[in-house]
């Protein structure tokens, strides 16, 4: 293992607030986004990318932030959830997810939020089965998944209806 | 707030969550958030053999790294404290477990030596460099094979059995001897899973050299246990060790054991001069490493049943396999027993219960802890009772169920169930399932060639322990009943805080806290501020104090009722003195300036700043005789239990029963043998609900995790131990795309135990797990296949139909026909 290791500068917006940073080639993004800019929502449950609950969306798309490197950012606009919000008031996919008990815990809510994010944006009446694959790649071990299918319908209609 | 709403009765609402608002905003405080000053970073150096012993470990190529700080082996560290308690009486109490391996591995994944470093890819590299030398020895990967002791993994108890008992209720021989049929079944297994929260375990330490404290911050979900475990173990004064929690992303009875981590951070940090250590655990680790749940075989059951297929006796010897290190167990070996004969009327049974270990990770409770093996063997017993006597499924649950007009019911082992209706859960769920619709579409598609089952799974969730049940596994151990504590109080400006003794998950202990207090004072829920997590210094813990064991609707509730309570006894005193009348003369409210004590009489009333500010801050008004008012009250609440007669086996060993009744339908695929749910649904009984959208939740959650479980959730071990489903990609954790709609019905049979007629509730009993395996068996009776394990998938299903490799019928179920 080398001595040092060389740091790479990058530049990114991080919920529209750009920052530039030097980083170590290894740093995943998703260690980037907790200790560096100590956006502490986006959660890390597994090593193998399965479980979403470091889903962020970079330039529109949901990403898992640990199966990717800072490098890889350089440039990029990433969404948080921290960044759903506006002026104090929840997203409402938020509210959504507030109002349908969607949540237990919380720890994968953030991840499951950005997923729901870009389901929505790009399909405001989204079936029964593209629900379930949209959030495929987030696991819940509290929910069951029902008043998750029921916040991202919810969140359909807000949006649809905004 | 007017008036209007401060007469709402709060419990009963489906209330938003008091913690939603912080969790939807990425702001909730895990574990894993926090950062201090000067903290460092430790890795754990694991073992990647089942069984081995240790020859030598070498630190120094990881001590020269640069940011480095300090090592740990479990050589050095042993001779610095003492191994942890064991529960467990001779032989097992002889084991000698420590932190860090000290002469030999017993399980893959056990931690040898540990790292600090400065940040967490450095220790991450010094891990590697740490190098350990080993000498392979023979693993013991099975429960059975365990107790032949060919190999052992605890020299200093000589024997793999760690316990064994014999429950023995009525006459079972007799029952035997005058049945109408004695079904006999050879052999049954129930698998090692784990509910796995999404969450990982975290553990930040301090051993603070200023005043010699440990202070951790970390997600243990039992922190009054592991102080106990802690302080005998470090030999420190529990006093000196500060427990805190914040949120936790879920726990499932799976972290109550981190006292083993939890040690070694500590030492790290004393070692470190005193720097914060923090030590994030990766799923790997979790899987390997943190804990499973019980692994259980079924042996020699012999069922006595009537003429009309009522079962009158059960006999039959269970292994139960703990992995490597008993730890909290053996209390597995007796928390079974709570719901010993499960819905279900029998009086006479004889079960030999022993417990091995085995070269595998060391299990803890695991949402259905120790009960979900028992009533899958029952539900097992049931369904295969019931097609070899040609009896219908539900037909025969209802010969067997206990009565709704026998509440509250004792069991044959002295447990007190205190309320229920079986057979109405059951009519409701197959209302809800279209159970005559669905007979005849089984029936249509079998013509077809296709195949599906219908299945059943009823079950208990048995809630507030009686710890005195520790006794029967342990006559020496110093525990019993139950307690939880919570502090109700006005602060100096007035405001209502609560704290409880529970450390949440995610069950909402926020909002149902402040909802039972809001009832109590008849003000807004959004009045009061419930402490979130625990915090050993807030004082309201008693040795029980955690969130486990579906109790908090019980224990915890209890306890904020009865500070709440308290409190208002005192705010009373206090008004009737200051608006000079009778206390039966003062009404609880909101008014212009808040929340308020009225006197109905005059209409003066005296506001909570007003009461708190005389008690607080100008007290010199103060009435001598009101002197004792503190306005800060701390009450604990205790169970009515007694200690159970350990040599009988015979006691209440748990206040409430909540009940599930689950049905599923089910389709096996003939090309892919893949088993898709087709239709379920979860009918729940948790006596009267405090708060309904929570319930439901927690349903739902129970459910997915039985599902997972029974379909594809499994712990694997190849034949050496190595542990094959070490990440979340093998173990595939159940997603959005295999979860079922459930269709949710409920029942409601008010507890006489607690004050408010609730119950525990949130393991669910695994009722799942028992539902598939009915389905399957209905599905492949008629095939002569007989479910005997608890975890089924298209593999395990493929061998069964095709390669019949699967026990059969024919040979392990045996008839015999007396009539
Ligand atoms: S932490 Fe990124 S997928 Fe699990
Ligand atoms: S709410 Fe706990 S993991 Fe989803």
């Amino acid at each position: 293992m080398p001595e040092t290791i060389e740091k790479v500068a990058i530049r990114l917006k991080v919920n529209g607030k750009p920052h530039s940073l030097q980083v170590e080639p290894r740093k995943l993004l998703v260690e980037l986004l907790r200790e560096d800019l100590d956006l502490t929502g986006t959660h890390v449950g597994c090593d193998t990318t399965y479980c979403g609950a470091c889903t962020v969306l970079m330039n529109g798309a949901a990403v898992k932030s640990c199966t990717m490197f800072a490098v890889q950012a350089d440039g990029a606009e990433i969404l948080t959830v921290e960044g759903l919000e506006k002026d104090g008031k929840l997203h409402p996919i938020q509210a959504a997810f507030g109002d349908s008990y969607g949540l237990q815990c919380g720890y994968c809510t953030p991840g499951l939020m950005l997923s729901t994010a870009q389901l929505l944006a790009n399909n405001q009446q989204p079936s029964d089965a593209q629900i379930r694959k949209a959030i495929a790649g987030n696991t819940c071990r509290c929910t069951g998944y029902q008043n998750i299918f029921k916040a991202i319908q919810r969140a359909a209609q807000t949006v649809k209806g905004a | 707030m007017g008036p209007e709403a401060a007469k709402k009765n709060w419990v009963g609402k489906p209330l938003p969550r008091k913690e939603e608002d912080r969790l939807l905003r990425g702001r909730g405080k895990f574990a894993d958030d926090i950062k201090l000053r000067e903290m460092l970073y430790l890795r754990f150096v694991r073992s990647p053999y089942a069984h081995a012993k240790i020859v030598s470990v070498d630190v120094s190529a990881a001590e020269a790294l640069p940011g480095v700080v300090a090592t740990l082996t479990g050589a050095e560290l042993a001779p610095q404290v003492q191994p942890f308690i064991e529960i467990a009486p001779d032989p097992g109490g002889k084991i000698k477990d420590y932190a860090l391996a000290v002469s030999k591995v017993r399980y893959q994944g056990e931690p040898v030596a540990a790292v600090v470093a400065e940040s967490p890819s450095l220790a991450d590299d010094a891990a590697e460099l740490i190098q350990v030398e080993y000498e392979a020895l023979d693993p013991v990967i099975d429960g059975e094979e365990a107790l032949k002791d060919a190999s052992i993994l605890h020299e200093e108890a000589g024997t793999n059995r760690v316990w064994r008992g014999v429950f023995e209720y009525g006459d079972a021989d007799k029952a035997l001897k005058e049945a109408a049929y004695v079904v006999n079944i050879d052999r049954m297994h129930f698998h090692r899973f784990s509910s796995t929260p999404l969450e990982n375990n975290v553990v930040i330490a301090q051993w603070d050299p200023k005043d010699e404290r440990i202070y951790y911050q970390c997600n243990n979900s039992f922190p009054s246990f592991a102080i106990q475990f802690l302080a005998a173990h470090l030999q420190v004064h529990i006093d000196r060790i500060r427990v805190q929690t914040s949120d936790i992303g879920g726990s499932f009875g799976i972290k109550i054991t981190t006292y083993p981590q939890m040690a070694v951070c500590a030492m790290a940090s004393k070692k470190a001069g005193g720097r914060p250590v923090k030590w994030v655990e990766t799923r790997s680790e979790h899987m390997t490493s943190s804990a499973h749940g019980n692994e259980r075989t079924f042996r020699d059951t012999r069922v006595a049943l009537d003429k009309n297929g009522v079962i009158t006796a059960i006999v039959s010897r269970h292994i139960d396999d703990c992995g490597a290190y008993p730890r909290y167990e053996p209390l597995g070996c007796v928390i079974w027993s709570q719901v010993f004969p499960g819905v279900y009327r029998f009086k006479n049974a004889r079960i030999d219960f022993s417990q091995a270990v085995t070269n595998k990770c060391p299990v803890g409770p695991n949402r259905g802890y120790s009960r979900m093996q028992h009533l899958w063997f029952l539900e097992r017993v049931v369904d295969i009772c019931a097609h070899e006597l040609g009896i219908p499924p539900d037909e025969m649950r209802l010969r067997n169920y206990i009565r709704p007009e026998e509440f509250p019911y004792t069991t044959p082992n002295g447990c007190v169930y205190d309320s229920g209706d079986y057979p109405k859960m059951l009519q409701v769920a197959k209302g809800l399932i279209g159970w005559d619709d669905w007979k005849k579409k089984q029936a249509e598609a079998r013509k077809q060639g296709r195949v599906i089952g219908i299945g059943i799974g009823t079950t208990l969730d048995s809630g507030t322990n009686n710890f005195g049940q520790s006794q029967i596994v342990n006559p020496g151990a110093p525990f019993s009943g139950n307690s939880q504590g919570a502090n109700c109080k006005l602060d100096i400006y007035g405001e209502v805080v609560v704290a409880v003794g529970s450390c949440p998950q995610g069950q909402g202990h926020e909002t149902t806290a402040a909802q039972v207090v809001a009832d109590v004072l008849n003000i807004h829920p959004d009045l009061i501020t419930v402490r979130t997590g625990f915090d050993t210094e807030r004082n309201v813990h008693t040795g029980f104090s955690g969130t486990y064991a579906s109790q908090f609707a019980v224990s915890g509730l209890s306890a904020v009722h009865g500070a709440a309570q308290k409190l208002k006894a005192e705010m009373k005193r206090l008004a009737s003195s200051v608006l000079n009348t009778k206390e039966d003369d003062l009404e609880f409210g909101a008014g212009a300036q808040g929340p308020e004590v009225r006197a109905r009489s005059t209409g003066k009333s005296i506001n909570y700043w007003g009461l708190a500010n005389i008690v607080n801050v100008n007290s010199a008004v103060l009435p001598v005789e009101m002197h004792d008012v503190t306005l800060n009250c701390r009450y604990i609440w205790r169970a009515p239990f007694k200690v159970p007669d350990t040599v009988k086996k015979y006691g209440s060993l748990t206040l409430t029963y909540a009940s599930q009744l689950h049905i599923a339908v089910l389709e096996i695929d003939r090309e892919t043998f893949i088993p898709r749910i087709l239709d379920y649904v979860a009918v729940d009984d948790c006596g009267t609900v405090i708060n309904p959208g929570i319930v439901e939740g927690q349903v739902y959650g129970a459910t997915a995790h039985g599902i997972g479980a029974a379909l594809m959730e499994t712990c694997v071990y190849d034949a050496v131990g190595n542990m094959l489903t070490s990440t979340f990609s093998d173990y595939t954790p159940i997603t959005a795309m295999n979860m079922p709609k459930v269709k949710y019905g409920h029942t409601e049979t008010p507890s006489p135990h607690s004050y408010s007629g609730a119950k525990g509730m949130g393991e669910g009993g695994a009722a799942p797990i028992h539902t598939v395996s009915a389905a399957l068996q209905d599905a492949l009776f008629a095939d002569g296949i007989f479910i005997d394990d608890s975890f089924n998938n298209a593999d395990s299903l493929f061998r069964a139909m095709v390669g019949k490799e699967i026990s059969q019928a024919k040979q392990l179920v045996r008839v015999e026909r007396r009539t």
